[in-house]
């Protein structure tokens, strides 16, 4: 017979249980102990630190283990929802004045570009339909068009600015930003969008332009863009500042 | 004097018992974020018998605005219950413990005559190995159940880059739905286990933390008697 079943003294079975109900135990004061610490640790952006450092790691875990340019699925006209959901209003004051808008690019070199909505709807027009993911867990398919942020990139010269690493958006009020990876802001689903369901955008949509990327969560759909600059350091976002993952991408 | 029988290797122990803390965050963190969005329940057209969850289940849990720590939990914990659950899953294949707990032929039928057992309606129970056959399927079940939360948890995780993963579950939301959905089911087995392991008994739960059953020295001896050596056969165990 093997060493499946023994005879054993009645103390040996009582050593062998009592050691190994003292491991167990001290696994179960470990796993408590443990988690006690983790929170009890620093806070970085809203998050304690071992957490952000892994939510910091699987963005470029994923990032490079998946493809940039993997799109998101797209749907018929007829999917698209006729009243599309509104969350949130940061950063679309009320004092906007829309006659008065222009996007600012801020150039590598800190030149400054103004550039007016009938300059951006005068470059190719890009129509997309999408599922659009809010971070909250719901979902909605939904009809926009614009131009692709790459053909943008391209008609204003901006390769330098393309080579770093991330661009930041800002409002006109200043009240909402976001950061992007460049990886995601030249995917070919990325827009920078002036029309919903075939309409100009509405106000509570971010008149008059708004960035669509599907590959993000609707946090980063920033409405109404005021300034978009470039740099290798993350820029400001505001979600990130309140715990979430910076890189929220899909 | 006594005679001990091994039953759980150590492997499947610490994995069991790693797994413990683990499936509690990860369900916790997931209440977390599922608040943000609540929109299951059990119902037709306008009529709700359960919703999920009750505002006052919310209010008791203290889960109401806490999205972004749900998410930053459940992101990192991720990777734990993922990588415990395929260790676990590579030792079952290369230990041929799954042996003892994949369903055979006759598990379907003796798995109802284990039920009717447990229920008082019959007695007596069919000769089983290290688990009977409603066992077999239970706890098949639930490997087969941590698979699909991988899978569903990674196809709303990344719906853009595992847009074919989402596809065959249907879509990002009825993947989401199949999560929570697992989730519960998850959340329903921990309760029968639960309540089994304490009708089993504490020769049985000890064994989950020692890896040995104790019998009377003098017991007779099943396991000499079974055809495969290594699979002892356990008679008073039912959980």
């Amino acid at each position: 017979m093997n060493n499946i079943e023994k005879v054993v003294s009645d103390s040996y079975v009582r050593n062998k249980t009592l050691l190994a109900f003292i491991l167990f135990f001290v696994f179960l004061a470990v796993s408590i102990a443990s988690w006690a610490w983790l929170h009890k640790q620093p806070v970085e952006a809203g998050v304690v630190k071992p957490l952000r450092s892994v939510l910091n790691f699987n963005e470029s875990f994923f990032t490079n283990i998946f493809s940039g340019n993997h799109l998101a699925k797209t749907f018929p006209v007829s999917a698209a929802a006729p009243r599309v959901r509104v969350n949130g209003d940061a950063g679309m004051s009320e004092d906007f004045d829309p006659a008065a808008w222009k996007l600012q690019i801020v150039k590598k070199t800190g030149d400054t570009l103004l550039i007016s909505i009938d300059e951006i709807k005068s470059l190719p027009k890009t129509e997309i339909i999408f599922d659009f993911k809010c971070i909250e867990g719901w979902s909605q398919v939904t009809h926009w068009a614009g131009v692709k942020f790459s053909d943008f990139a391209k008609h204003y010269n901006l390769t330098d600015e393309m080579n770093l690493k991330f661009t930041g958006l800002i409002t006109p009020d200043e009240e909402y930003y976001v950061g992007i990876d460049n990886k995601s802001m030249v995917h070919p689903q990325t827009i920078l969008c002036y029309e919903m369901n075939g309409a100009p955008l509405p106000m509570n949509q971010g008149f008059p332009l708004r960035l669509i990327i599907p590959v993000k969560y609707g946090i980063k759909n920033l409405k109404r863009i005021g300034t978009i600059s470039f740099s290798n350091n993350r820029p400001k976002d505001y979600w990130y500042e309140r715990g979430y993952d910076y890189y929220s991408g899909l | 004097m006594k005679k001990i029988v091994k039953k759980h290797p150590l492997a499947i122990r610490w994995l069991h018992w790693i797994n413990f803390p683990l499936l509690a965050i990860m369900i916790w963190s997931g209440l977390l974020i599922y608040w943000a969005n609540d929109v299951y329940k059990i119902g037709w057209g306008d009529k709700t018998i359960l919703k999920f969850f009750p505002d006052s289940f919310n209010k008791a849990l203290n889960l109401p605005f806490r999205l972004a720590e749900g998410m930053s939990l459940h992101f990192v914990f991720m990777w734990i219950f993922a990588i415990n659950g395929i260790i676990y899953f590579l030792y079952l294949l290369f230990s041929k413990e799954y042996k003892l707990i994949f369903p055979n032929k006759k598990s379907i039928r003796e798995s109802w005559l284990v039920i009717l057992h447990d229920l008082h309606i019959k007695k007596g129970l069919p000769p089983q190995k290290k688990y009977n056959a409603a066992q077999r399927i239970a706890y098949t079940g639930v490997i087969v159940m941590g698979f699909l939360m991988l899978l569903t948890g990674l196809a709303i995780y990344k719906p853009a880059q595992l847009y074919w993963l989402c596809a065959i579950l249907g879509g990002y939301e009825w993947a989401r739905a199949e999560h929570f959905i697992m989730t519960i089911l998850f959340f329903l087995f921990f309760l029968v286990h639960v309540l089994q392991v304490i009708i089993a008994g504490w020769n049985n739960f000890r064994s989950m933390v020692t890896g040995f059953e104790v019998l009377p020295a003098d017991s007779a001896t099943n396991a000499m008697e079974t055809d495969d050596a290594t699979t002892p056969e356990i008679t008073n165990t039912n959980n």
